[in-house]
């Protein structure tokens, strides 16, 4: 192989002394990049959880105002009487925020060591050969998505952007009455454009990411590999799909009288 | 045989570790199909020569696509544009007459120029020195068939075997990441019943040093398209499989089974 510029170190496997460790086991594997990796696929698979959850639960908007507000309450009284009211969304909530905050760690300091591992640049035209569109943009789609979900809070958790340019007829947001306060959110034609494009990114950040994680944790065998594929277009084209109909079905008048 | 006329070469010129380097364009008027990527330079470095310039540096060896030593990125694309094919193996008939061809040395933090496209490849070494390798006695040697391997498992190991370590997964890696080879160099030994004894201790051993040099993997695919030997990605996910169980087996120190 190459002549070398420094010199050499040790030769042995055996003869390299053993590097000094975080005693916490946790940290000691996050500290390595494909540690990372795994992080990103659990908190990944976590999120990729939630969002199927919530898909199926916006489904209840085709049974009608009673069914999806009963669903919304139902959330807020998750394992009531064992626990009080609102104490296992919080749960869950934190779970999730916990899921999102390490996500994005862990892929910020990826792409910075990432950075490092070229820092001059070919300097030649180079493109890529086979990296498809969702993994090239992986960046960008999971920025949009975040701020997205800002957006989503704002407008349907506190509610104070979703009378924003609302029709007068549509009346105020009003806790709690989810049915209303969707219906309110989505007459907006310039919001549910943004539901749309954003629900595509998403999946395009989903059609990756899930095929993504199986490789990162290294769940594959020659039977299941290409399944893996299949597993993660069906689970990005039916989050897409149903998402992108809650928006078209309200502004349709299928969703809200 | 014919001849292509009229080639432009456009390649990199460093004369020195610290140099900032420069690319400088070369006339080709004609050369055999029949010549090998690596015999068009020589011919370019024949007349520099005899013009009293400075040879072009770059690293060959065997041209028979099995050491490794070759490396290039020709129009963008780690050994040129024909897939599974070493530079060495790479022949002008892939070109056209008036073609413009950029050559580039790899590009990693990890492998600094020494000149010209020569670049020093030897973290790639510190990688092997830290676990590929197995520490059973050697003597005589063994009788064919002593050790009993299924055939699908010989299969499976001698394909990642057949990596030659050339660096053209990093090199084509967006994120300047080795997985593909470590993964190469830890499955060809993991899979093996030679392997089993240092299995854990040595794909711990190979991803972290593979750290301290390289970027992480977001699994474009990318090493997999550029490999002269089509080394599968699935290696990686074994190598992510195997890191996994190691950092639980390893931790507990009991028998590492």
């Amino acid at each position: 192989m190459a002549q070398a510029i420094q010199t050499r170190g040790p030769v042995s496997g055996t003869a390299v002394t053993p590097k000094k460790r975080p005693k916490l086991f946790v940290l000691d594997l996050y500290r390595t990049a494909v540690g990372k990796k795994y992080v990103m696929a659990v908190t990944g698979l976590m999120l990729v959880g939630f969002v199927f959850v919530h898909m199926i639960g916006n489904l209840k908007m085709y049974l009608g105002q009673e069914d999806f507000d009963h669903y919304a309450e139902f959330l807020r009284e998750l394992l009531v009487p064992i626990l009080p009211r609102t104490v296992v969304l919080w749960l869950l909530r934190l779970g999730l925020l916990g899921a999102v905050v390490l996500h994005i760690h862990a892929a910020a300091s990826l792409t910075a060591l990432n950075r490092k591992a070229r820092s001059v640049k070919y300097q030649g035209p180079r493109d890529y050969q086979i990296a498809n569109f969702a993994s090239r943009t992986m960046r960008w789609t999971g920025v949009i998505v975040f701020l997205f979900v800002l957006w989503h809070l704002a407008d349907l958790t506190w509610g104070f952007a979703n009378n924003w340019g609302a029709a007068a007829a549509d009346g105020e947001f009003v806790r709690g009455q989810a049915y209303a306060n969707v219906v309110r959110s989505f007459n907006r034609v310039p919001v549910s454009v943004l539901y749309i494009i954003a629900n595509i990114a998403l999946g395009t950040h989903l059609f990756h990411g899930i095929w993504s994680l199986f490789q990162s944790m290294g769940w594959n065998n020659p039977k299941f590999k290409q399944w893996r594929r299949h597993i993660a277009v069906g689970i990005a084209t039916l989050i897409v799909v149903a998402n992108v109909s809650f928006p078209i079905a309200v502004l349709a008048g299928i969703v809200g009288e | 045989m014919s001849h292509l006329e009229n080639l432009t070469l456009t390649i990199w010129r460093q004369s020195g570790p610290d140099d900032a380097g420069h690319f400088e364009r070369y006339r080709i008027e004609s050369i055999s199909d029949e010549a090998s990527f690596l015999e068009m330079l020589d011919v370019l470095n024949e007349r520099l020569i005899d013009e009293g310039k400075e040879a072009i540096v770059f690293d060959h060896d065997c041209r028979e696509g099995i050491c490794g030593t070759c490396s290039l990125m020709i129009d963008g694309q780690a050994h040129g544009p024909q897939r599974g094919t070493a530079t060495c193996q790479l022949h002008m008939r892939k070109f056209k007459s008036g073609d413009e061809i950029i050559v580039e040395p790899w590009r990693a933090t990890a492998f600094p120029i020494i000149k010209d496209l020569m670049v020093d490849r030897s973290p790639l070494d510190r990688i092997v020195e830290a676990g590929g390798f197995i520490t059973a006695p050697t003597g005589g040697a063994p009788d064919a068939n002593i050790i009993p391997v299924p055939k699908p498992v010989a299969d499976a190991a001698m394909d990642a075997a057949e990596c030659i370590g050339c660096g053209a997964c990093v090199a084509a890696c967006p994120n300047g990441a080795a997985n593909l080879f470590t993964a190469a160099k830890v499955s060809h030994l993991n899979l093996l019943p030679q392997g089993q004894p240092e299995r854990w201790s040595r794909v711990e051993a190979m991803v972290e040093t593979m750290d301290e040099y390289f970027g992480s993997c977001t699994n474009h695919g990318e090493c997999e398209a550029a490999c002269p030997k089509s080394i599968s990605i699935d290696v990686i996910a074994l190598m992510h499989r195997d890191y996994r169980k190691a950092k639980f087996k390893n931790r507990k120190l009991i028998s590492q089974i």
